[in-house]
């Protein structure tokens, strides 16, 4: 009952359904089997169907059988129904009673016999469908094997239709049964042509044809108006399947332009349906002729690759810069319409065929909006570097330097001589970051300003190289603090104002401070300096000798030359310094430093004596356990080279996360890690490092195990779990263990060339060869080259003159209509490729 | 100092046993000639504190410039301003100072006169000599230079020197200065009735009503011409090539303007001439009335040579026209000078150099005798290095080269490397804008001397060498001292290829480039920075073109010609050079602010060298909160603490996907950077 239901009333998810299991049922099938009666009472009018008469099941026919059983649904699908007529044994009637009947299948429509194939010509499903249909379809593919054939069909329907010209190898293949599938549809449409004669297809297609291969061409017949020309031909590139040729008849039939007067946003066509850009040609009343030219010769160029369209910007309101002419729009959802400055047409064909190609020029063009829109030198022209940037845009403000003294060759002896403290900065005015420390100087100078006793000063070693190479400045920016009658002090921190404030004031004090009570040095260890100082100073340091530790003290105060400006270091050397010693529980020599707002004073026994090692000892002991790290002070943890727990907190942490994190840090060895917390609000820029490492910015606090120098792994502490000592401890566990995934890792990249350079030596080979640099080993290249060279610069001198063809080739580029988009508005016309040249001003 | 004058003592006694008839003076370095190449090499060994000694024929120094120019006038300019502070750079339109440090000895102290009187150079060497208390040795004429073969020697031989007054003197590296200065003469027919530059009179008057031939055609010609064109029938002006303009072909040595006023007169038609011919072909007849015809040596050869004047066949008895058939008054041989051969002993091997760089010696780019090792030229008889290109035949150009020559010596005899400092890569583009904006050297020894970069450290330091004989590049690990096993740049001044000449036109429209894309078309004096990752060969150096001052490199990098000479403009100078160094050294050599460098710490492995030699070395860059804000503008800076919370504008969620586990990329825009309008 239901196979006798789905006979009549196909439908598709059975048919599936079917397919699927007809392998493994074997014996039901699709195919009807009929008695030669029934099937002939059967036929009805117009309707066609292909009839197999077996008067017995051969042991020959087998694969046959399968093969026009499997092509039943495709038939189906054109309501051509398959038939297997049973002939019982003594039928000898038309088919039934033939010899060779059963070699045979038949195609009838209703009751009339179109055609019989021989069971060799029905060799699998395609053929099957590729034949019946090329027999059903007799008008409307017409197979031709001559080209007067085809020219013949060509001119008679010039002005009337389009012409679908097919090649196929051979007859029977998926392709031409492709063919005939979209005949069957577009057959009233257009006239199809179909051909097995390879060089039909060398006649009617430009380049090279690949016999071995199906072609396609779409024959703009309809529109040809010359009756000598023949139809302009479009390709298709795509391989021959229903899907394909479906699609590319739909493209021909599509308007060549659309005009459009809506947002481009908006706008849909049958290109973007079908997965294809649109090409906007922006367009304005006053040049819409040609434009249209433009639009019409583009879309000549892309047809079947992508949609043209006209848009009108004195109809809609368009937000982009006026130079642009030309808008892509991709297919892709959510992908906004790029707008372009083009200069010609092939650009926008480049832009189109070349995918990849796409991107780049849309970059550029994006980036390239302040710059002349040579599209060959990239962004090479546009300053990549922030500093210089910076500098460059705030060029025309005059900076205040009243404050500062301006020393010349013949001044700056005097200079540095006058004041208890000279600073004297190098640099030069044309180098970006020199004038950044400019700035920052002024700022400087404006914080001493009413301090007795220091002269801020200036060097422009772009006046003065002869003061700077005396003395020995090889790098701008450079500070140096001259002090009478010491060796200057060159600056080495941060070129910050409170970090080079601070060195100013602090480099003051002799460093060390020959301390010479012991309440003097009591009162140094509780921070009494001058006053003007406390506001730089954070530890103080203190050298506790004995009279026989003479080495360490020697080591001390020259580490104190070295450290001179960053931090304020005294020394006691008198006999009764075993009492401080004592007190401290320090045995000489020893090191007690005092934090200020720290009421605890730290003892270190100095155990190495060089003064490089105590230069070491402390900078690491001015580090802090559980630091807030700011841009300023992370260098300093960097140099301890190991990974960072941070701990990103917007505004301050609690003080339960604190205080667990204070314990954790005083809790680790040696700094294995550098344990410390981020401020987002002091540390905005901490806000990227959580985006590189979580894309966004997670919520807030979280701590962050990274992996700095090793791997560059980062681990986010799982955020349901609350932030106390036992759990980070177990957690960095299991990170050591590699039980956790990172959450990111950092790139290792290297920091290469944002953007390439001008080859020059390259534009020297191509645009002039008589510049070409010779490369030193032509002597080896033999004479050949050598007798080939007149013969080049010969060409070279008559190429001035144009050949006739050269000259045929020109004219018809100034023929083509709309070949140039210069003539499309906005105008581009000026824009001249020519460089300009400072001579002319 | 000890080795030195035990030396000395040794060589003293040794000459007492073998010659007693003359003891040696020794010195380790003698050089000929007190004229300026001669005293700016006795600074230099005198700064060094080297042992040495200047001969000086005459009893005050640059006794050339006592006789020459005879009109006077020095046609190298005394620049005495240009706007600018810079010494250094200043000497780029110093042509008369000589290098020192002393401030009082700028020419402009000399001469308020652009172009000076030759006087005024004399007084200047004078004081040279005697402010820097150079040891030059007056009144001492060196006859004869002779070699002494010797093992222990510094070169394998000592130069023995001898004076007219038959002492000797005992050198182990001789330096020549003594110029050019022996007249060039032509010897024809009826030569004897031409006066020589050397004495022809100088005062006008004395040409009154006069017409004038003048033989030869480089400024002293024009010089003679211009002192006298006021006053002459005619000047007629002969030799065998074209008038080479200098601002035509950009040689100091060519027809300079000053003396061009001939070339009016001439061009237009006001019965001044010039004509070409060879002066070997040419004969000179006096007639009964003393006038001078000129005829052709051919035919002489054909009369008796006891044959009367007037049965002397003229060209114009032949061919009617015959330009020069009026009779002159005086003929004048201005031809120039040449080199004094005639000292040194064959042994010496001082040969002429080829062609027309016959009148120096043939030395070479090292400036070392081609003949004798530890013989220096310098000075004006140096010319043939770079003879009708650069400035090395001239003060303001062999001021340079001998400091380059003096710095050659140091490095072979005294183990001194030739000055350099070793510096962070992200000073590269730094070190080479500054040169290339004041370098006089460089800017005026165009083509020859050049400043070479040595990569060091992985390249991420480098050495600089300031102006080195280009020449030798090859050769430059030996002569200086210092390796270069990691490439190196090669900063260098040229003139477009095609543009100077003596037949070009230097003024057509569109001479000049004005974008830095096209820079390698400039025309003028510009920088051309080359780049090599190993130190070219002498074979590859040899086998350069001609006009080709170094082998093909790796890349090459031109800064855009400009009209100013100021090579400091952000966009147009220094970031294509910035490009250049970076795809040469696959580097990034940005600079970045403190902040960024934060970021790049903290989100990536490595740092780029701006960072990582300031920034990491707790020297950041802070800067202002006005500059950052302009880079924030730029889209060069993100600025973090305006962004919103919702964090959509960054990665997407996609773009996460995509990189996970892969490697975290911040700021985009600062890789690819971007500027908004």
């Amino acid at each position: 009952m239901p196979a006798q239901k789905d006979r009549w009333f196909p439908s598709f998810s059975f048919l599936l359904f079917c397919a699927y299991f007809i392998p493994m049922l074997g014996s039901t099938s699709l195919l009807q089997e009929l008695s030669p009666q029934e099937y002939f009472s059967g036929l009805q009018a117009g309707r066609a169907s292909l009839a197999y008469f077996s008067p017995n099941v051969s042991p020959g026919a087998q694969p046959f059988l399968e093969q026009i059983e499997n092509s039943v649904e495709a038939l189906q699908d054109y309501g051509i129904s398959v038939v297997k007529v049973n002939c019982p044994k003594e039928d000898v009637s038309r088919y039934c009673g033939k010899e060779n009947a059963v070699r045979k299948a038949y195609l009838f429509r209703g009751n009339m016999l179109i055609r019989e194939f021989p069971t060799d010509a029905l060799f699998d499903v395609n053929s099957i469908v590729a034949n019946v249909l090329f027999a059903l379809l007799f008008n409307e593919v017409k197979y031709v094997e001559t080209l007067t054939d085809l020219q013949n069909i060509e001119n008679a329907l010039k002005g009337k239709s389009n012409m679908v010209f097919a090649y196929v190898p051979a007859t029977g293949t998926a392709e031409h049964r492709a063919v005939m599938e979209v005949a069957f549809v577009y057959g009233t449409v257009h006239q199809f042509v179909l051909t097995t004669e390879a060089t039909l297809l060398k006649d009617a297609s430009s380049d090279e044809p690949d016999a071995s291969s199906a072609r396609l061409l779409f024959c703009h017949c309809q529109q040809a108006t010359d009756v000598a020309q023949p139809c302009r031909k479009t390709p298709m590139e795509q391989d021959l399947t229903v899907l394909n040729i479906h699609r590319h008849l739909k493209l021909m039939g599509a308007p060549l332009v659309t005009e459009v007067a809506e947002d481009p946003e908006k706008v849909s066509t049958v290109h973007l349906q079908l997965g294809l850009p649109l090409v906007f040609i922006l367009s304005q009343k006053e040049t819409y002729e040609a434009d249209r030219r433009t639009a019409e010769f583009l879309a000549w160029q892309l047809l079947g690759k992508a949609g043209v369209a006209l848009l009108s910007r004195d109809l809609v309101d368009l937000n982009v810069l006026l130079r642009s002419n030309v808008a892509l729009k991709t297919p892709d959802e959510g992908v906004p319409i790029k707008y372009l400055v083009l200069e010609d047409t092939d650009e926008v064909i480049t832009l189109v065929e070349d995918k990849s190609k796409v991107e780049q020029i849309q970059e550029e063009e994006n980036e390239d909006e302040e710059d002349d829109d040579e599209k060959e030198n990239d962004n090479q022209d546009v300053q990549d570097d922030q500093v210089v940037e910076a500098v460059s845009r705030d060029k025309k403000r005059e900076l205040p330097l009243e404050q500062i003294l301006t020393l010349t060759e013949e001044t700056f002896h005097s200079a540095v001589l006058k004041a208890a403290q000279t600073v004297v900065l190098f640099y030069a005015s044309w180098e970006a970051v020199s004038l950044v420390v400019l700035q920052t100087y002024v700022e400087v100078a404006n914080h001493l300003k009413g301090v007795q006793g220091v002269l801020l000063s200036r060097v422009n070693c772009w006046d003065w190289p002869g003061v700077c190479t005396a003395e020995n400045v090889t790098q701008f920016p450079t500070i140096k603090i001259y002090k009478k009658g010491e060796q200057p002090l060159t600056y080495n921190g941060m070129w910050g104002t409170e970090e080079l404030t601070s060195f100013i004031m602090l480099s003051r004090v002799s460093c060390p401070l020959k301390l010479m009570t012991i309440d003097e040095a009591e009162g140094y260890l509780r921070g009494e300096l001058p006053s003007e100082l406390s506001s730089y100073h954070h530890t103080s340091v203190l050298g506790v000798f004995s009279t026989a530790t003479s080495k360490a003290k020697e080591a001390f105060v020259e580490a104190g030359s070295i450290l001179s400006g960053h931090v304020t270091m005294g020394m006691y050397f008198e006999d009764d310094a075993l009492a401080l010693s004592r007190k401290y529980a320090v045995s000489p020599p020893a090191l007690l430093l005092a934090r200020s707002g720290d009421r605890s004073v730290e003892g270190i026994t100095l155990s190495k004596h060089s003064a490089q090692d105590i230069v070491q000892t402390i900078r690491y002991r001015l580090l802090d356990t559980f630091p807030e790290i700011t841009v300023q002070n992370l260098p300093r943890y960097l140099q301890l080279r190991k990974p960072f727990l941070i701990l990103f907190s917007d505004g301050d942490i609690g003080q339960l996360e604190s205080k667990e994190m204070l314990k954790l840090a005083k809790g680790t060895p040696q700094r294995a890690f550098v344990p410390c917390w981020l401020n987002l609000k002091n540390t905005p820029v901490g806000r990227g490092v959580l985006k590189a490492y979580f894309a966004s910015v997670p919520s807030l606090p979280v701590l962050v195990w990274v992996n700095l120098h090793a791997g560059g792994q980062v681990f986010k502490f799982p955020s349901e779990q609350s932030i106390t000592q036992t759990n980070v401890l177990s957690w960095l566990e299991k990170l050591r263990a590699g039980l956790e995934i990172p959450s990111s890792t950092l790139s290792e990249e290297d920091w290469k060339p944002p953007l390439p350079a001008y080859d020059f030596l390259q534009m020297m080979d191509t645009t002039a060869p008589e510049f070409t640099l010779p490369t030193p080993y032509r002597h080896g290249d033999g004479d050949g080259q050598e007798q080939q060279q007149p013969e080049g610069s010969e060409e070279k001198a008559t190429g001035r003159e144009e050949t006739p063809e050269e000259a045929g080739l020109k004219a018809e580029k100034v023929q083509s209509p709309g070949r140039d988009l210069r003539g499309t508005a906005p105008r581009l016309a000026g824009r001249e490729k020519q460089a300009k040249r400072h001579s002319e001003l | 100092m000890a080795p030195g004058a035990l030396l000395r003592l040794v060589l003293a006694a040794g000459a007492l046993c073998a010659a007693p008839a003359a003891a040696f003076i020794y010195h380790d370095y003698c050089v000929l000639g007190a004229g300026p190449s001669g005293l700016q090499a006795a600074y230099f060994l005198q700064r060094a504190g080297r042992d040495y000694l200047v001969f000086e024929r005459s009893h005050a120094p640059g006794s050339f410039f006592a006789i020459y120019p005879r009109h006077r006038k020095l046609i190298s300019i005394n620049k005495r301003y240009t706007g600018k502070a810079n010494g250094e750079f200043n000497l780029r339109h110093d042509w008369n100072s000589l290098l020192s440090h002393d401030p009082r000895l700028l020419f402009r102290r000399y001469s308020r006169q652009f172009f000076p009187h030759a006087d005024a150079m004399v007084r200047y060497l004078e004081d040279f000599a005697a402010l820097l208390e150079l040891r030059v040795q007056y009144d001492t004429a060196v006859v004869h230079v002779t070699l002494d073969k010797d093992p222990q020697a510094w070169n394998g031989h000592y130069f023995v020197l001898t004076d007219q007054n038959r002492q000797h003197y005992k050198c182990s590296v001789l330096l020549v200065a003594t110029g050019t200065w022996v007249p060039n003469v032509v010897n024809f027919p009826g030569s004897e009735y031409v006066e020589g530059y050397e004495t022809v009179s100088i005062n006008p008057e004395d040409f009154a009503g006069q017409t004038v031939l003048i033989l030869g055609r480089g400024n002293s010609a024009f010089e003679t011409a211009e002192n006298i064109l006021g006053v002459t029938n005619f000047i007629h002006m002969v030799s065998r090539s074209r008038v080479r303009l200098s601002w035509a072909t950009h040689y100091v040595g060519d027809l300079r303007a000053i003396n061009n006023g001939l070339l009016d007169t001439y061009q237009l038609k006001s019965l001044d001439g010039l004509l070409e011919g060879d002066l070997e072909d040419l004969a000179i007849v006096k007639d009964k009335k003393g006038k001078l015809h000129i005829t052709l040596r051919f035919y002489l050869e054909n009369r008796n040579a006891s044959a009367g004047v007037d049965s002397v066949t003229l060209p114009q008895d032949e061919l009617d026209n015959f330009a020069t058939r009026a009779p002159y008054d005086r003929v004048i041989r201005c031809l120039g000078w040449k080199f004094d051969f005639s000292i040194y002993n064959r042994s010496l091997r001082m040969m002429p150099g080829r062609g027309n760089k016959n009148k120096y010696p043939q030395i070479k780019p090292s400036y070392e005798s081609r003949g004798t090792r530890g013989l220096f030229v310098l000075g004006t008889a140096s010319h043939s290095i770079d003879f009708r290109k650069s400035a090395g035949g001239f003060i303001h150009g062999f001021r340079y080269t001998t400091r380059a020559v003096h710095r050659l010596l140091e490095n072979r005899h005294h183990g001194v490397p030739w000055p350099s400092a070793l510096r962070p890569v992200t000073q590269l583009t730094a070190a080479i804008i500054k040169r290339v904006n004041e370098a006089s050297g460089l800017y005026q020894m165009f083509g020859v001397l050049a400043d070479v970069v040595l990569l060091r450290e992985n390249a991420t330091a480098f050495e600089y060498l300031e102006e080195y004989p280009v020449g030798i590049l090859a050769e430059l690990e030996t002569q200086t001292g210092r390796s270069a096993p990691e490439g190196l740049f090669v900063v260098l001044m040229e003139y477009g290829r095609n543009f100077s000449g003596a037949d070009k036109d230097v003024f057509y429209y569109n001479r000049a480039v004005g974008e830095a894309q096209h820079a390698w078309q400039s025309n003028f004096l510009h920088p051309v920075i080359y780049y090599y990752r190993r130190l070219p060969t002498e074979r590859e150096m040899k086998l350069r073109p001609p006009d080709w001052p170094l082998p093909r490199p790796a890349a090459v990098h031109h800064i855009v010609e400009d009209f100013l000479t100021d090579w400091t403009a952000p966009n147009a100078h220094i970031l294509p050079l910035r490009r250049f160094l970076e795809n040469c050294l696959g580097t990034d050599l940005r600079s970045f602010f403190a902040e960024s460098c934060f970021l790049f710490a903290l989100t990536r492995q490595k740092l780029p060298p701006f960072c990582q030699q300031g920034y990491a070395r707790t020297q950041g860059l802070a800067g202002s909160e006005r500059l950052r804000r302009h880079a924030v503008t730029a889209g060069l800076l993100e600025d973090f603490s305006a962004v919103d919370f919702s964090g959509d504008e960054f990665p997407s969620r996609d773009q996460l996907l995509k990189d996970h586990g892969g490697p975290v990329r911040p700021l985009q825009h600062l890789l690819n950077a971007k500027d908004e309008l």
